[in-house]
């Protein structure tokens, strides 16, 4: 077998993200009980890549905002780095499914929020955000008021400001969604680029089975709703993964195997085909 | 390219079509408008004066207007003629509406802080503003008297209701997923107030304002109409009973002049402040026909 990654097991260090026995349940308007999350159980080490993939409304934002202390557990616990979290904390980066952009606010000035929020001293943290803007393309566009960028661009913002605290820890809620296929390809590259240089840990929630094994150690699988952890797949690509892995055999393999948990049909031709959306 | 070069939206460098001809043809209504407003005054003065219409049941606008330059032309002090009375009203419209306004908007930010008092006094806020609180307005020149603070208070009734119903329901209307942001990122309190709740609830405040300017006026005139010595309310009291008409036109167009004038003060800030609701469509009244 290949090496996997940087994690060669992810029980021997640590985990830097421990869920146990989690259950969530939702009280609607009607006082109807909706159990978004049955017993998931997940350790994610220091500096891992993990990805989420499950069908629409199995609760993996809830998953993520009870990570990023948002959400409470109705029962189980979540521990990060040991301590258990109970509100939300400054060495996490999140990404929502939506931009959330200030419209009052020039996209530098978004981006500088967390910034601004915590403190950090500022002059640093703006030579970090244009950095990073350049970074995603939006270098031109740091004056500019989020109602004057495409949904695509305003989402990228949307990840620069994420970044511009250096998190430990990055939770990002389908992050490329919004992006054509080309955009999204280079942002993916870009991702695996800044993971591998700043050892971060990151949870990454998508739509595209594709994407969800370019970027990840690890593939959580989510039935659907209440969500439970079908699977957990391994991905034993090397790195750093260039787009060239989209169309090796046992990219293919893994893809096709988490098309069939989801959908109970292995489409081939689908797994094979080029794109991550 | 310089740094002033890369802010100007890039255009093709044709022969441009001067700035005046682009405005017309983006807002057709600022040449229409006033044309309208001619041809109406042209209407109605040759109306009048072909159907016989008696001076003391409606005058012709250019007896409007004379009325109104001879009342412009006294002296700054003099009770006949239209400064004095102007400086009256005006200042208790500023003043009522400054203190009802500041007030209703205070305490609108104050209880839309807490779930509970705003819970608890919302039944209570939506009767009052029900009531038609100008009929007090007898009442509250029997308490204060003939003079300036009678007509403030009035006001400042007036004004208070509608910027205390907007802001709780500005600061009622956050976008969760902000403040969720906010939450996220470890945000006090004070913190989320300021930078999400007060931007999120400005354009409410402001509609609420446009509302209180108008009543503010309305407030001072029938407060005059009331009870007092001084101020355009009085006046065209006194020239309707002396069947002046021309006069209490004039006097209209006073009034109407400083209601365009708090319309378009407040207009222009909340264009500086609210810019970024262009996009947003928030609060934007139809456009003024
Ligand atoms: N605040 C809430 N109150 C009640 N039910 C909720 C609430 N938030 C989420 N739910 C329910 O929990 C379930 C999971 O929601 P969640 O947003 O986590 O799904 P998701 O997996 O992220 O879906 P998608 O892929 O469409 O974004 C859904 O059925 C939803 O209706
Ligand atoms: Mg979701």
């Amino acid at each position: 077998m290949p090496a996997i990654g940087r994690i060669k097991d992810t029980m021997e260090a640590p985990p830097i993200i421990r869920i146990d026995h989690v259950d969530k349940i939702f009280t609607t308007v009607a006082q109807e009980k909706i159990q978004a999350l049955s017993d998931i159980s997940l350790s994610i080490a220091d500096g891992e890549f993990v990805t989420i993939v499950g069908p629409s409304g199995c609760g993996k934002s809830t998953l993520l905002k009870i990570l990023a202390g948002l959400q409470r557990a109705t029962s189980g616990v979540v521990e990060l780095d040991g301590t258990p979290v109970s509100a939300p904390r400054r060495d996490i980066g999140i990404v929502f499914q939506n931009p959330v952009l200030f419209p009052w606010r020039t996209i530098l000035e978004n981006v500088l929020l967390p910034a601004e929020v915590q403190g950090r001293p500022m002059a640093a943290a703006r030579a970090r955000a244009r950095e990073l803007l350049a970074m995603v393309g939006l270098a031109d566009f740091e004056k500019k008021y989020p109602m004057e960028l495409s949904g695509g661009m305003q989402q990228r913002a949307a990840i620069t400001r994420a970044l511009v605290n250096d998190p430990r820890i990055l939770l990002m809620d389908e992050p490329f969604g919004a992006l054509d296929a080309m955009t999204r390809e280079q942002m993916n590259l870009e991702l695996q680029r800044i993971w591998g240089e700043s050892r971060k840990t990151v949870v990454l929630i998508t739509h595209s089975i594709p994407e969800a094994v370019f970027l990840a150690d690890r593939v959580i699988v989510l039935s659907a709703r209440p969500g439970r952890i079908a699977r957990i797949i391994k991905v034993d690509i090397p790195r750093p993964r260039s787009m060239a892995v989209l169309s090796d055999p046992a990219f293919a393999r893994v893809c096709g195997e988490i098309r069939k948990l989801l959908y109970g049909v292995e489409d081939e031709a689908g797994a094979a085909g080029g794109g991550l959306s | 390219m310089s740094a002033s070069d890369t802010r100007r939206i890039e255009t093709p460098v044709r022969k441009r079509p001067s700035r005046l001809s682009i405005l017309i043809r983006q807002r057709p209504e600022i040449v229409i408008a006033p044309i309208g407003l001619v041809l109406f005054i042209i209407g109605w003065e040759w109306s009048v004066v072909w159907l016989k219409v008696p001076t003391y049941i409606l005058p012709t606008p250019s007896q409007i207007g004379t009325a109104l330059m001879k009342g412009l032309n006294a002296g700054w002090d003099d009770r006949g003629g239209y400064w004095l009375h102007t400086r009256v009203t005006l200042s208790q419209i500023l003043l009522g509406f400054v203190a009802g306004s500041g007030a209703g908007l205070i305490l609108g930010t104050v209880i839309s802080q807490f779930r509970l008092l705003e819970a608890t006094l919302r039944i209570y806020l939506v009767a009052i503003q029900s009531l038609p609180k100008i009929a007090l307005a007898p009442i509250i020149v029997l308490w204060f008297g003939f003079g300036l603070t009678s007509k403030v208070v009035i006001i400042a009734l007036l004004t208070f209701f509608p910027l205390l119903v907007t802001s709780l329901a500005g600061f009622r209307a956050v976008d969760r997923e902000r403040l969720e942001l906010m939450r996220a990122l470890g945000a006090g309190p004070w913190t989320v107030f300021w930078k999400v709740r007060v931007p999120s609830a400005l354009p409410y405040i402001f509609a609420g304002l446009e509302m209180a300017s108008v009543f503010s006026i309305v407030g001072a005139v029938v407060g005059e109409f009331v009870g007092a010595q001084l101020g355009l309310g009085t006046l065209i009291l006194s020239m309707t009973a002396q069947m002046d008409m021309s006069g209490t036109f004039s006097v209209f167009i006073i009034l109407s002049v400083i209601g365009i004038g708090m319309h378009s003060i407040l207009k222009a800030v909340q264009r500086r402040v609210l810019f970024w609701t262009d996009a947003e469509a928030t609060a934007e009244p139809p456009p003024e026909g």
